[in-house]
């Protein structure tokens, strides 16, 4: 794909950036993400994660490499590219002492918007905050100046809006509110990029998912693809009788024995045609092995990507 | 240009010096309310006239001078210093400003600021002693340019400056010697004469003798000299910032 493609928001090429101190963050970084999707940036503390973000945005330089914006280079062209960009940082970097209201006003100036107080109100009611609007930032909670931070980086109306681990100190009431208005804002045409330690979060809401590990972009995958091609099943069976070892003649399926031989347990892919369940029920009758319950379960996100950070290469093959 | 931008930086720190009216305004119009009484009435009235001007009236360019030049850099280091040290500079950085908007905004407001404490000034000294202004445009001028040039100066020590301590290290140390022995309460003619040519190594003579001469048409040196050097230090301090922005020195990783 190129920088051209309408259906690129954001086009990444060859980013590497080196910190001062000679720390390598970023090793060249290829990423696109489409228009209108959700995209979820997973990866361990100090992946690299708010690094790039931080490029993207303008915040950080790269040491080489090419960002394409909604059509605009983001160094060439940086006032297009910025123009139409939302951050909201990891960190709860505010004004203590401006009012709410003052500060959302200064950010839509700032990005080079005419005033509109109606829209300013409406993103404030969205994010409950318009009883707040004239408090000092200094006197809000945590979970509140996380609001004002999304405010503020909607208040120019921006194309792109990147979430830098939101949901980081803030209770289950404003993380189900904020994804609710992310699904708004993305039913609105807003392409969202977001950093999530809570990886249950991110297979609840994102299209695409991004892998980012020792400031490499290991993987990036449909999220149902990625759970379907390296998503396991598991078939457990609570046995009637205890055995001490599974039986010669079921060499043939990988199975295990849990529970202190009470379990029996079955793992298979996927994305295989024949899970081979039907025929292992058979043979396990045929050995006269009774069982009273049987439970199914499938890998999560979450498991997939411990796997890829510990062990990328094996995962991935 | 993105007007609606240097707009609201402008506006932010405008608000941010009227929510500290007090401190900004009140302390150093205090302060010269001070210098009034003790030098130009108690002192000054046992103190001859300088160039046929009395003593309390001579000294008000050089305090208003003193204070146009600590409050402008003051102002501008501590208006940028203060998003690099809570953090909210990411906004600035990530926002589709240029640095020159960045810097219109920051130096205009600061430059503001010290004008309107130079015109309080003036106008608390006329209670104290009478004055007339010989020539009010040149003696705007001054103003003006001084005060942008020294915001200029704040604003690169604000990007300098790593601590709170930096940050008032060069007004202390070295702004307000160099005010107090530029002229600011005596002519440099009433010195030996091996210190009124060391005294001319000082900048602020040329500024404080510029700006009496638009009050009282008395100079320490020639006028044209002052003007020169007036825009002189506004271009170093133009060519550094240019070189500044130039070079991403200290704004960005
Ligand atoms: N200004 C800096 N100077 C030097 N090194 C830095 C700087 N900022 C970040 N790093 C290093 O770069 C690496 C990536 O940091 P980054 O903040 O991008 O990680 P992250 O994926 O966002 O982590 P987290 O999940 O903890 O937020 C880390 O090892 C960090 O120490
Ligand atoms: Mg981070």
């Amino acid at each position: 794909m190129t920088a051209d493609n309408p259906a690129l928001i954001i086009y990444v090429r060859g980013v590497n950036k080196t910190y001062a101190g000679g720390f390598q963050a970023l090793k060249n970084i290829n990423l696109d993400i489409k228009r209108g999707e959700i995209f979820a940036l997973l990866g361990p503390n100090g992946a690299g994660k708010t690094t790039l973000i931080s490029i993207i945005c303008g915040i950080v330089n790269a040491t080489s490499g090419t960002i394409v914006a909604d059509g605009h280079d983001t160094v060439r062209d940086y006032r297009a590219a910025r123009a139409t960009i939302g951050l909201v940082p990891q960190e709860l970097h505010t004004d203590s002492f401006e009012s709410v209201w003052a500060t959302i006003k200064f950010s839509r100036g700032l990005f080079g918007k005419a005033p509109n107080a109606a829209y300013l109100e409406k993103v404030l009611r969205n994010l409950s905050l318009w009883d707040k609007r004239d408090v000092k930032i200094m006197a809000l909670s945590g979970g509140m100046k996380r609001r004002v931070l999304i405010a503020k980086a909607l208040a120019h109306e921006p194309t792109i809006l990147f979430l830098d681990e939101p949901s980081a100190g803030v209770d289950v009431e404003l993380r189900h509110d904020m994804w609710r208005m992310v699904r708004e804002l993305r039913a609105q045409g807003t392409t969202i990029i977001l950093t999530t330690h809570y990886i249950e979060e991110a297979e609840d809401m994102a299209d695409r998912i991004g892998v980012i590990t020792k400031g490499e972009l290991i993987v990036v995958e449909d999220k149902n693809v990625l759970m379907r091609k390296l998503g396991k099943k598991q078939l457990t069976l609570t046995l009637r009788q205890p055995m001490t070892s599974i039986p010669a003649g079921l060499s043939a399926w990988s199975l295990e024995l849990t529970d202190d031989g009470h379990a029996l347990v079955y793992s298979f892919d996927t994305q295989e045609d024949e899970t081979g369940i039907a025929e292992l029920l058979h043979t396990l009758s045929d050995h006269s092995i009774e069982f009273k319950d049987l439970r199914s379960s499938e890998s999560s996100l979450e498991d997939i990507f411990v796997s890829l950070v510990h062990q990328p290469k094996e995962a991935l093959e | 240009m993105n007007i609606y931008g240097i707009r609201a930086i402008y506006h932010f720190e405008m608000a941010r010096t009227f929510r500290t009216l007090w401190e900004s305004i009140a302390a150093p119009v205090l302060t010269t309310s001070l210098y009034f009484i003790v030098f130009g009435k108690a002192i000054g009235s046992r103190m001859g006239d300088i160039d046929s001007v009395s003593y309390g009236a001579f000294i008000i360019p050089g305090l208003v001078m003193l204070n146009l030049l600590n409050e402008s850099i003051s102002n501008a280091s501590f208006g940028i210093y203060m998003p690099r040290w809570a953090g909210t500079i990411y906004e600035l950085l990530s926002a589709p400003v240029s640095w020159v908007e960045v810097l219109i905004g920051y130096v205009g407001a600061a430059a503001t600021k010290s004008v309107i404490l130079g015109l309080l000034i003036l106008g608390t000294a006329r209670i104290f002693v009478p004055y007339e202004i010989a020539h009010p445009l040149w003696m705007i001028s001054f103003l003006l340019l001084t005060a942008v040039t020294f915001s200029l100066f704040g604003f690169i020590i604000g990007l300098w400056a790593d601590n709170f301590q930096k940050l008032q290290v060069v007004p202390m140390l070295i702004v307000t010697p160099l005010t107090f022995l530029g002229g600011a309460f005596y002519s440099i003619n009433m010195l030996p004469p091996l210190w009124q040519k060391i005294t001319l190594f000082n900048p602020v003579v040329y500024l404080i003798s510029g700006f009496r001469w638009s009050f009282y048409g008395i100079a320490d040196v020639h006028i044209a000299m002052s003007i020169g050097m007036t825009f002189g230090f506004l271009i170093i301090c133009l060519t550094f910032v240019w070189w500044v922005f130039k070079t991403g020195y200290k704004i960005r990783n």
